[in-house]
């Protein structure tokens, strides 16, 4: 892949993808920035993907390290997926930022700061001896310093707003250069910044000011050297109706759709905490869809009352993360016994206890499938990508109806937060599952609310429905009649037939596909989750290279696809790429006796595609 | 309560064919009885009636009642319900729970229920101890209980469930006993009651707790002990011959003496349902020197939290139809050709 930093040496001024990362102050508003820039690329026909990485502090004092705010953006006139490894271009609006972000950028990228910011207050927070932007320690890259904060001051000075009105525009000054550099329009943004500013025109007008300022000081300015402008063509993609989605965005309308599709009113109960959270807000505003919402008192209230609302004939939903899914086990539990569907979204977080709250990993998976008291079989399914989100969220509904079960969907703070453009579904393309409850006795005179159907779900029997009165609860249930008893081959019974219910959920899935390579070979990387674009590139990549590798990314993580043994066997050797210990690889090794390596990383960060290339590399000698 | 059709029905159909498994004598026979003797008389439907309960003896209780019944986990019950009433308001939720159930593990849950005002009735059994576990002391056993986990005596103090209703916010709230012929009337004013309708029912458990209530309880012989409230009425115990009045330099409750039930002339208070301050006086008053106050004590209506929450609901959804093509295309698009 040609790189900026590549470009540049060619004196070509049109690569095929280019990563930026802005990096400022909690305060100095780079994810709106980035968000942004993210919609004028979108629009401008780039593939992309993105990355935000915030500190879990709301406003972190001022100028400090902890306090640094990234988003980070990967566009390309090819297929894109990832955030992308190390940035072309850093933004850093102050020394923290360039401290905690220059690491990352390439040899020879383009380092465009704030010098206004680079004063001796900031450079101590920073804990820089000697200012970097003169001391010549950033020779490795190409530095742009101005005053930014200046400059926009200049650009805002006729709406007489006050000193620290005026900087907040610093973001948009910015935004209106980027856009300059990538030749993207600025119409969007006016329009978004008209919106978002519609009780206040005179910010509108600063803000689209600021805006414009950026971009004609990189258009006129003598700025010999490194900035220049760049074009990065459309990527081809398949004609149709596209719009941004970040994952939050899309388990929210696949959930929805989910709803839909059963032909159910939705209930969500939730109880704020990161990176969940997003869910809530986004559903609160979809209530013609028989969208009801609860902000519980706590994770136990959330589940419980989405359970409630299941009993009663909806929809039952309920998210959370790491801690909170923590808090819900016993009633997932009530769930797995009553039989009532539900839907439990857990967008992952670094863990344990409060562990890395804006921060991803993949660390849940064990508490997902093992995790609850009693033999408590649940199906998993895990979605790999902001847009695929959407899929995996009407799966989620599917399965949690047809087989009268409680699901869980994982997703994480990457894929939660991270943006990438979508192609707009058509809802006729989906096959509806309306769901039937039962009116009338089901075994002559007689209600057996634990009669199975050949799927081994019980009925759906609504309290309100006449004749059908019963009684359920979490203590063992009577095989079909559901009355108590505690009887060991009733316990027994039981206890089989909800595993047997939940492992027949296999036969409604698709089987594994390999989603690059062949069917068999020298190595398989097996996936789950928000690993899949990494190790789609790498493998790629070695691909190119000659190596016989092939990628596998597992959605239904339990039960797992019917031929999933058989095709990694036919692997002399599979590699378990996982942001936990190894978890999928424990799984793997358990339900097939397959020797499955794992490559595993907890730092909080997305794998890069090098890493992941080097340890394919390292296997497949 | 609920709006809803007169349905006539007997006690026998709120019978289950399950057997009833709590200890021969317990105090949960005859709340159970007087609940199926109540529901008849209040036209309740079977089909549309809800008992929800959380764990202990007391939670058992949906098992016996030939209607829709929810056994859910310890303590969580008016979650269940929240969720239930808010998928469907027309159902008529009786909520179930002990002094474990809904004041040690699910207190949380009690309280938002009650300042949320769920409409539901919720009888809280109060037994002042764990009895399905055992016998260990509750948040409402008496200083110095002595239980398996409390053999030199329970040290923490109790807990008043009426006093932490009222706290709460709850608009409704009552006492009745196990045995009192007043119970069924508490409870039909519980039900007429549009909101969470908080009775706390003394229950006797006659294995780990027995007869702690009986000075004002024992069914025979304690009548004198018992202040039942009576909207409009003055607050007469003892036959007539004692009453509440109000120290009005101290700002507290006293037992006066009534001479030929001349109950105004002893200033007696005459018993006013929406008087929150005196509620909360009438819940803390000290029994021994006080009667125990029992019937409905507060009962001042306020929206309930269905209503209020489907109305907003109804509000987002005026004008507005349901097109997910629309949804799932919302904010800045483009068109690849
Ligand atoms: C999560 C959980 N913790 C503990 C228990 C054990 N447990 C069952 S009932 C109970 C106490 C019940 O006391 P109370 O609510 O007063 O009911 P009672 O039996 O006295 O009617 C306890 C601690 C449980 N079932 N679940
Ligand atoms: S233990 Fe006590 S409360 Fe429980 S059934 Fe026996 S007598 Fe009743
Ligand atoms: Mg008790």
């Amino acid at each position: 892949m040609a790189t900026l930093a590549a470009e540049a040496e060619t004196q070509q001024n049109t690569p095929d993808a280019v990563v930026v990362r802005f990096a400022g102050d909690s305060g100095d508003g780079m994810q709106l920035t980035g968000g942004q820039f993210t919609l004028s690329t979108a629009l401008a026909g780039n593939d992309l993907a993105t990355f935000p990485d915030f500190p879990a502090e709301i406003r972190a004092p001022q100028g400090t390290l902890f306090g640094v705010s990234a988003f980070q953006i990967n566009f390309g006139s090819t297929a894109i997926e990832t955030a992308g490894d190390a940035p072309d271009v850093l933004v850093a609006m102050n020394p923290a930022a360039l401290k905690t972000n220059v690491g990352a950028l390439k040899p020879g990228g383009l380092i465009i700061a704030d010098s206004g910011e680079f004063n001796k207050r900031n450079l101590e927070k920073a804990k820089y001896e000697n200012n970097p932007l003169e001391d010549g320690s950033l020779a490795r890259w190409d530095l742009l310093a101005f005053d930014i904060s200046a400059l926009t001051m200049e650009s805002v000075k006729r709406f007489g707003l006050g000193n620290k009105e005026a900087l907040r525009c610093k973001n948009m000054w910015t935004l209106g250069l980027a856009l300059w550099m990538f030749d993207r329009p600025r119409e969007p943004i006016y329009d978004w910044l008209k919106g978002k500013f519609r009780k206040a025109p005179e910010l509108a007008e600063a803000n689209i000011a600021a805006l414009d300022a950026g971009h004609a000081y990189g258009e006129t300015a003598e700025l010999s050297g490194p900035l220049k402008q760049y074009h990065v063509g459309p990527v081809k993609s398949d004609p149709g109706l596209y719009r941004t989605v970040t994952g939050a965005d899309a388990i929210s309308l696949g959930l929805v759709a989910g709803a839909q599709l059963a032909n159910l009113p939705m209930f969500f109960g939730g109880y704020p905490i990161t990176p969940a959270s997003a869910i809530l807000h986004n559903l609160v505003k979809m209530k013609e869809f028989g969208v009801t919402t609860f902000q519980a008192e706590d994770e136990i209230a959330a589940i419980c009352s989405a359970i409630g609302a299941s009993y009663a004939g909806q929809l039952g939903v309920t998210s959370s993360s790491g801690p909170g899914i923590a808090l819900k086990g016993e009633a997932m539990g009530l769930a797995i016994m009553t039989e009532l569907p539900l839907v439990i979204v857990n967008s992952q977080r670094g863990g344990p206890s409060t562990g890395l709250p804006t921060k991803t990993e993949q660390s849940d998976l064990y508490q997902a499938v093992y995790g609850r008291n009693g033999d408590a079989p649940m199906p998993v399914i895990a979605a790999r990508s902001p847009a695929d989100a959407f899929d995996v969220a009407i799966e989620a509904c599917r399965i949690a109806v047809q087989y009268m079960t409680p699901v869980i969907l994982l997703t994480d703070g990457y894929i939660a937060n991270a943006a990438e453009p979508w192609q707009v579904p058509n809802p006729d393309d989906f096959t509806p599952f309306p769901v039937t409850f039962l009116t009338e006795k089901n075994a002559g005179d007689t209600l057996l609310p634990y009669k199975r159907d050949a799927k081994g779900a019980r009925p759906w029997i609504k309290p309100g429905t006449p004749g059908l009165m019963h009684r359920i609860g979490g203590i063992e249930k009577q095989v079909d009649t559901g009355h108590l008893d505690y009887s060991p081959a009733n316990h027994q019974a039981m206890t089989d037939a909800r595993k047997a219910k939940i492992d027949g959920i296999a036969n409604s899935i698709l089987d594994q596909e390999v989603c690059l390579g062949n069917t068999g070979g020298k190595l398989a990387v097996v996936g789950w989750g928000s690993t899949y674009g990494p190790i789609h590139q790498a493998v790629r990549a070695a691909r190119k290279k000659g190596v016989d590798v092939s990628h596998i990314h597992v959605r239904h993580i339990w039960p797992m696809p019917k031929n999933l043994g058989d095709l990694l066997r036919g692997f002399d050797k599979v590699l378990v790429p996982e942001m936990n210990t190894g978890q999928f690889k424990t799984v793997l090794r358990d339900q097939f006796l397959i020797d499955a390596k794992p490559l595993t990383k907890t730092s909080g960060q997305p794998f890069t595609i090098a890493e992941l290339e080097a340890a394919i590399e390292a296997m497949a000698e | 309560m609920n709006e809803m059709t007169s349905i006539t029905t007997t006690l026998k159909d709120w019978e289950t064919d399950q057997e009833v498994r709590w200890c021969p004598g317990c105090g949960d026979y005859a709340i159970l009885k007087a609940v199926q003797r109540t529901l008849p008389e209040l036209g309740a439907d079977p089909a549309n009636t809800v008992f929800v309960s959380g764990i202990g003896c007391s939670s058992r209780f949906p098992y016996y009642v030939e209607s829709y019944g929810f056994h859910t986990i310890h303590g969580r019950a008016p979650a269940f319900a929240t969720g239930i009433k808010l998928a469907n308001p027309e159902l008529d939720i009786w909520l179930v729970t002990g002094d474990g159930d809904g004041m040690s593990i699910g207190g949380n849950h009690t309280m938002h229920m009650l300042r949320r005002n769920l409409n539901c009735q919720i009888m809280l059994f109060n037994n002042e101890i764990y009895g399905l576990t055992k016998g260990q002391y509750s948040p409402t056993s008496r200083l110095g209980t002595n239980s398996p986990t409390t053999p030199m005596g329970s040290v923490d103090r109790p807990m008043s469930p009426c006093a932490f209703a009222l706290g709460a916010g709850a608009r409704f709230v009552a006492r009745g006993f196990d045995v009192s012929k007043e119970l069924s009337g508490v409870l039909k004013a519980a039900h007429a009651h549009k909101g969470a309708a908080f009775v706390e029912i003394f229950q006797n458990c006659i294995v780990y707790n027995k007869d702690v209530f009986n000075e004002f309880a024992a069914p025979k012989g304690a009548e004198d002990r018992q202040l039942w409230l009576r909207e409009g009425e003055p607050m007469l115990f003892a036959k007539g011959t004692q009453g509440i009045a109000l120290d009005v330099e101290k700002l507290t409750l006293k037992v006066v003496d009534v001479v030929d039930g001349n109950w105004q002339a002893a200033g007696v208070i005459v018993h006013n349902v929406t008087n929150k301050a005196i509620a909360h006086m009438l819940v803390d008053m000290p029994f021994g020197a006080f009667p125990m106050a029992l019937g409905v004590i507060y009962d001042d209506p306020r929206p309930s939290f269905e209503e209020v929450v489907l109305g907003q609901d109804a509000k987002a959804r005026e004008g507005k139809v349901a097109n997910l093509a629309k949804l799932l295309a919302q904010g800045q698009t483009w068109t690849v050709e």
